[in-house]
C-alpha cells in the first residue's frame, strides 16, 4: 500500500508493500489461483491491476509471482530461456527492489521461476512453481475474436474449430503450421494456450512435478496446471504431434536435444546455433562440455 | 570462438541514464516547473487526469514532465501510481446540475435559462500561429487583449470573461456580480484530497461515481434555493428541460444496485451502461474520437445534437457513516456532454429523443462529445436498432479503448521473440525445401508460405 | 462499534508474511490434493474456530467474499465478530450466496448441492468449503483412494469426523466437473485440499 503522507514540497512520499501489490490485491489473485488449480486449464478471470510496467510485458506473470512470493523464496526470471535478456533483467530487479528476495539463475536452486516463451531444459522438480507470462490466454482467440463466443465453446467443450484449423494447415501446407503457442488439452477437459513457448517445450508440461501457473495481465486471466497432470498437444492420428529437432548440437556446450537460438555471425550466411537456455548451457560448460565454437570456460565471461 | 552477448543490466542502466539526460534537454535552459505545466499546459494535465483516472493536477504535471510530454506515457505513470492508493470510500454522485459553470453551450436552443456561456474555448479562434506567444512578450499582449484576466491562483482553470456569451444580444451572464468572478476553491494545494473511488462495489467513471439514474441526467431542475450554492445561478440541464415535456427518454431509474467497478473486477460481457461509461471515461481520446466520427459518417448513425456541453466545478462529497451525512471533500473540474439523438419510437414507446452521455475530468470537450456519441451507439440493442458498425460493438469498443493496455501490447512487439521466430524459421525452411523438391519432381506448383496472424 | 470488545483475539502478527505462508500451504494443498500439508498457525481464535481454519480465513477472506458459517460456528457470536473484524467479509445465511463456507462440524457437512456450483461459462464461481476435522492421515482403515490432477498415481486419504458417505459425495461432485465445489480440510497443524477434480475409488 502506498503511503499518502506528503513531503514538504506537497508531493507524496511513496513507499510500497512487500512485492508491490497491496494485500487485498494479493488475496484476490490468490483466490483466483486456487480456483485455477481446481479447474486445470480453465481461464479464471481476475481483476488484474495496473502495474508499473507495460501491459504485454509480463504484468500477468508479475502479479502471479507477487501474489505467491514469500520472503524465503528464491526467484529465477527468464525471457527467451535466458536470465540475461533485458526484460528478464528488468523483472528480476523489480522483485529484488520491491520484495528483497533472493534471486538465482540456476534452475535447480529456484523455488519460483517466472518465464516468457521457454521452459527450462533441466527438469523441474516437485515443490517448484513455474509462472508463465501470457499475452493472449485464449487458444481460440485467433479463430473467434469474441470472448462471449469462446467462453461458450469452452463450456460446451466444443473444440472442433481448433481441430479444423489445424487440419486445414495440414491440407494446405502438409504440416501443422503452428510452431509456438501450440494448443494443449489439460486433464482431458480444457483446451489451453501454453503461452508462446515453442512447441518443442510442450512435452515438458505433461506430468511435470512442478506447479505451473499462467498469468495474463492485460487480458485479466489466470490459469494453472497442477503437478502430475496430463497435458496433451492436439494432433491427428495421421499427423501425430512432433517437435522440432535441430541438426547440430549447441556450438558452445555440445548439448543435443535442447532448443537452440540461431545467431547470425556475418553477412555471408555464417551462423551458429547455441542453447536458448543460458543456465543449462553455462552449467554444461562448467562441467567441461564443449562445442564447436567454445571458448575455454571462464574466458570472455564478464 | 564465440562469446554470447551479456550485459542486459548495464545496458538498461545506461539507457535510463541517457533518457534522464534527454528529458532534461539543454541544461542552459531553465528546467520546466510543475506550476508552469499545470498553469500553461492545463489541457494536457486534464487529459492525463482523465485517462489516468486520477484527479491530481500536480501529479499529472509531474507525469507529463517525467514522460517528456508523451501523454500516453504520462497516463500510464498516473495509472500505475493510482493503483497502489488505498481507498477510503465512494463519493456521493456528483451533481452536474449544481455545477459552477465556466462554459455552457447548447446547440439545440438559441437561448435558454442560464444562457449560453462561451467561456475559455478555442472555438471561433482563428487558427493562426501567434508570434507574440513565441516570446515572453506574448504574455502581456494576451493580458491586454482580454478584458478580464484569470487570477493567479494555481490549479484553477481560467475564468470566463465577463458577459462573453451569445444569444441574440441578450447574452445572459453566468452571474450578475462584477466581472462574473466566480469564487475559486480556497483549498491550499497541499490539503487537496486526491480523489479516488472507494473499494467495490462502488463504481467510477474516471473516479466519479456514476449511478444509473442520477449523474446521467436524472436530477430535477434546481430551485433557486438549491442553486444558491452555484454562483452561476440556475442553469438547468437541457435534457432536464426536454424531460419536463416528455420529449426525451427519462434517465434510467436508480434501482440502488451498486454499479460494478471496472478497476476492481475483470470486464465481462455483456457490460451494463455504468460499466461502459466507466470504460469510456478513461478510454483513449483519439480512439473514441475516431469511433464517434465514424458514427457521424454513417457507421451506425444516430442523428445526434449536442443538447449541452458544460464545463466547470462540481463538489465532491463523501457520505460519512458515523456522521450520517455527506461531507464535502472539495471540487473538481469536469466537462459533461449530453447528446440528444433521434429515436423513431417502437411498439411500446412513442417517438422521443434519446440520450448519449459523456463526462470527463477537466476541460476535454472533444473527449466528452466523442464519449456521448459512442455511449449512444452502444445502446443500440435496448433501443431496438440494427447492429451494423464497430461503434456499436461493445466487445470491440471496450476491449480496445484503453490506451495503456493498447500501447503496452503494441509496444511489446519490441521485446525479443527469437525463440518463436526460430520455430517459424525452421518451419519455413522445411516447407521451402519440400516445395523445391516437389517442383523438381513435377510441374511447378505455387504454394503459399504459411500465414501467421501476429507475433505474440 | 461496541462489538469491538477488548477481548477480541489478535489477527496475524505479521499480516504480510503470515498471510503469504498460510496461502503457500493452501496452494500446495490444492495443487497436490489429499496430501497432508503442514500449516503452523500462531492464531488463538475464539473456539470452536481452529487456529488452522482461522489462518486460512484470514489469508483468503475480505470484503469481496461472502462467507457462510455452519451452525457450530454460527452458534458462537465471537467467531463471527473475529472474522468480521479481521477480514471484513460479509456473513451470509444463504449457503448458495457464499464464496467460502466455514464448517466447524465435519460430520454434519450439509449437501454440497446447497452451495454455489459455478456456471458452465464460469465454473470458478463456485464455493470453497473449509472444513475442520479432528485428524487426517494417509493410511487409516477405510481410507479413500483418490486420483486426479496433482496426484502421481493414487493417494490414500482419511480424515475424521466426516459423513459416512463422504466418498460418495466426492464422486458425485466429480461427476459435475468442471462445475462443483472445492474442499479444504483443516486438522491440527495440517491442511489438505480436495478439489473437484478428485475421483475417489472405493477400496477393494
Amino acid at each position: 500500500m502506498t503511503a499518502l503522507a506528503r513531503t514538504a514540497s506537497g508531493m507524496p512520499a511513496i513507499t510500497y508493500n512487500f512485492a508491490y501489490l497491496d494485500e487485498q490485491t494479493k488475496r484476490m489473485i490468490r483466490r483466483a489461483i486456487l480456483k485455477a488449480i481446481a479447474i486445470p486449464g480453465y481461464q479464471v478471470p481476475f481483476a488484474s491491476r495496473e502495474m508499473p510496467m507495460p501491459y504485454g510485458w509480463g504484468t500477468g506473470g508479475v502479479q502471479v509471482t507477487a501474489a505467491i512470493l514469500g520472503a524465503n523464496d528464491v526467484l529465477k526470471v527468464i525471457d527467451q530461456g535466458s536470465d540475461d535478456t533485458t526484460n528478464a533483467v528488468a523483472i528480476r530487479s523489480f522483485f529484488e527492489t520491491t520484495a528483497g528476495v533472493a534471486t538465482t539463475t540456476r534452475t535447480r536452486d529456484a523455488t519460483i521461476i517466472q518465464t516468457r516463451h521457454r521452459i527450462p531444459e533441466a527438469p523441474l522438480r516437485a515443490g517448484q512453481v513455474i509462472v508463465y507470462q501470457v499475452p493472449i490466454p485464449e487458444p481460440l482467440r485467433f479463430l473467434e475474436p469474441r470472448e462471449t463466443e469462446t467462453r461458450r465453446l469452452h463450456a460446451l467443450s466444443d473444440y472442433g474449430l481448433m481441430q479444423v484449423k489445424l487440419y486445414e494447415d495440414i491440407a494446405r501446407h502438409g504440416h501443422i503450421a503452428t510452431t509456438y503457442a501450440y494448443p494443449v488439452k489439460v486433464a482431458g477437459r480444457y483446451v489451453m494456450d501454453p503461452s508462446p513457448i515453442p512447441k518443442f517445450d510442450n512435452p515438458k508440461m505433461d506430468d511435470s512435478p512442478a506447479l505451473q501457473l499462467f498469468g495474463a495481465g492485460r487480458e485479466k486471466r489466470i490459469y494453472a496446471i497442477p503437478p502430475y497432470t496430463r497435458v496433451v498437444s492436439l494432433d491427428f492420428e495421421d499427423h501425430p504431434f512432433a517437435v522440432q529437432a535441430f541438426a547440430e548440437p549447441c556450438a558452445l556446450c555440445g548439448a543435443k536435444g535442447v532448443y537452440l537460438d540461431e545467431v547470425i555471425l556475418d553477412d555471408k550466411g555464417g551462423r551458429m546455433f547455441v542453447c536458448s537456455d543460458t543456465d543449462h548451457c553455462a552449467t554444461r560448460q562448467a562441467e567441461g562440455h564443449t562445442g564447436s565454437m567454445s571458448a575455454p570456460y571462464g574466458e570472455g565471461q564478464p | 570462438m564465440y562469446v554470447a552477448v551479456k550485459g542486459g543490466e548495464a545496458a538498461i542502466r545506461n539507457a535510463h541514464a541517457l533518457l534522464a539526460q534527454r528529458r532534461r534537454g539543454d541544461a542552459s535552459v531553465p528546467e520546466i516547473g510543475l506550476d508552469q505545466i499545470t498553469g500553461q499546459l492545463s489541457l494536457a494535465v486534464d487529459r492525463v487526469m482523465a485517462e489516468g483516472s486520477l484527479y491530481d493536477r500536480e501529479l499529472a504535471a509531474l507525469a507529463i514532465k517525467q514522460a517528456r510530454g508523451d501523454l500516453i506515457e504520462a497516463i500510464f505513470l498516473a495509472r500505475a501510481f493510482r493503483t497502489t492508493l488505498p481507498r477510503f470510500g465512494a463519493s456521493v454522485p456528483v451533481d452536474t446540475g449544481a455545477m459552477r459553470v465556466r462554459r455552457r453551450i447548447s446547440a439545440t436552443f438559441k437561448d435558454l435559462p442560464g444562457g449560453q456561456v462561451l467561456g475559455p474555448t478555442f472555438d471561433y479562434t482563428h487558427r493562426l500561429l501567434d508570434e507574440r506567444l513565441a516570446t515572453q512578450a506574448g504574455d502581456d499582449a494576451d493580458r491586454t487583449a482580454a478584458e478580464t484576466t484569470t487570477s493567479a491562483r494555481p490549479n484553477v482553470p481560467p475564468l470566463p470573461p465577463a458577459g462573453e456569451g451569445w444569444g441574440g444580444g441578450t447574452a445572459p451572464t453566468p452571474d450578475a456580480s462584477p466581472a462574473g468572478e466566480i469564487p475559486a476553491p480556497s483549498l491550499p494545494s497541499s490539503d487537496r484530497t486526491r480523489l479516488l473511488p472507494s473499494s467495490t462495489p462502488e463504481t467510477e467513471a474516471g473516479n466519479i461515481r456514476l449511478r444509473s439514474g442520477r449523474g446521467f441526467t436524472g436530477a430535477r431542475v434546481h430551485t433557486s434555493g438549491e442553486a444558491a450554492e452555484a454562483p452561476a445561478g440556475p442553469m438547468p440541464r437541457v435534457t432536464d428541460l426536454l424531460g419536463d415535456e416528455g420529449l426525451i427518454e427519462p434517465a434510467p431509474a436508480d434501482d440502488g444496485t451498486p454499479p460494478r467497478d471496472l478497476t476492481r473486477e475483470p470486464l465481462s460481457f455483456p457490460a451494463d451502461r455504468p460499466l461502459r461509461l466507466q470504460a469510456l471515461a478513461r478510454g483513449d481520446e483519439g480512439f473514441l474520437l475516431a469511433l464517434g466520427y465514424s458514427t457521424q459518417r454513417g457507421y451506425a448513425r444516430t442523428h445526434p445534437f449536442v443538447g449541452e456541453i458544460r464545463f466547470g466545478e462540481v463538489e465532491v462529497s463523501l457520505h460519512a457513516e458515523e456522521l450520517g451525512f455527506a461531507v464535502p471533500l472539495g471540487e473538481i473540474s469536469v466537462t459533461e456532454c449530453q447528446s440528444v439523438n433521434q429515436f423513431k419510437g417502437s411498439a411500446t414507446q412513442p417517438p422521443q429523443f434519446t440520450r448519449g452521455y459523456g463526462l470527463v475530468f477537466g476541460q476535454l470537450e472533444r473527449k466528452a462529445m466523442s464519449m456521448a456519441l459512442v455511449d449512444r451507439s452502444l445502446r443500440f440493442a435496448e433501443l431496438g436498432e440494427e447492429k451494423s458498425a464497430p461503434a456499436q460493438d461493445e466487445e470491440f469498443v471496450l476491449s480496445h479503448c484503453d490506451n495503456v493496455q493498447a500501447t503496452g501490447f503494441v509496444e511489446h512487439l519490441k521485446l525479443p521473440h527469437y525463440v518463436d521466430f526460430q520455430a517459424e524459421l525452421d518451419l519455413i525452411r522445411r516447407m521451402r525445401a519440400e516445395h523445391a523438391a516437389e517442383a523438381e519432381a513435377q510441374a511447378p506448383d505455387v504454394a503459399e508460405a504459411p500465414h501467421k496472424e501476429a507475433a505474440e | 462499534m461496541a462489538a469491538l470488545a477488548p477481548a477480541l483475539s489478535a489477527g496475524f502478527a505479521d499480516p504480510v508474511h503470515d498471510a503469504q505462508r498460510a496461502f503457500a500451504a493452501l496452494m500446495r494443498a490444492m495443487a497436490e490434493p489429499a496430501r497432508l500439508v503442514p500449516l503452523a498457525s500462531a492464531l488463538a481464535p475464539p473456539a470452536p474456530l481452529s487456529p488452522e481454519m482461522a489462518a486460512a480465513a484470514l489469508a483468503l477472506l475480505d470484503y469481496e467474499t461472502p462467507v457462510y458459517l455452519d451452525a457450530t460456528l454460527a452458534a458462537v457470536p465471537d467467531v463471527a465478530a473475529f472474522l468480521r473484524f479481521h477480514t471484513g467479509a460479509p456473513l451470509v445465511t444463504d449457503p448458495a450466496a457464499a464464496r467460502f463456507a466455514l464448517m466447524g462440524d465435519g460430520a454434519g457437512l450439509p449437501d454440497f448441492a446447497r452451495f454455489a456450483q459455478g456456471e458452465p461459462d464460469y465454473p470458478d464461481r463456485s464455493a470453497t468449503l473449509i472444513v475442520q476435522v479432528a485428524r487426517m492421515d494417509e493410511q487409516s482403515e477405510g481410507a479413500l483412494v483418490l486420483e486426479g490432477p496433482g496426484i502421481k498415481g493414487r493417494r490414500t486419504f482419511s480424515a475424521a469426523p466426516l459423513p459416512a458417505d463422504f466418498g460418495r459425495r466426492l464422486a458425485a461432485n466429480r461427476a459435475l466437473y468442471p462445475l462443483g465445489i472445492d474442499l479444504i480440510l483443516c486438522a491440527p497443524g495440517l491442511v489438505a485440499g480436495l478439489p473437484r477434480t478428485l475421483a475417489p475409488h472405493t477400496q477393494d
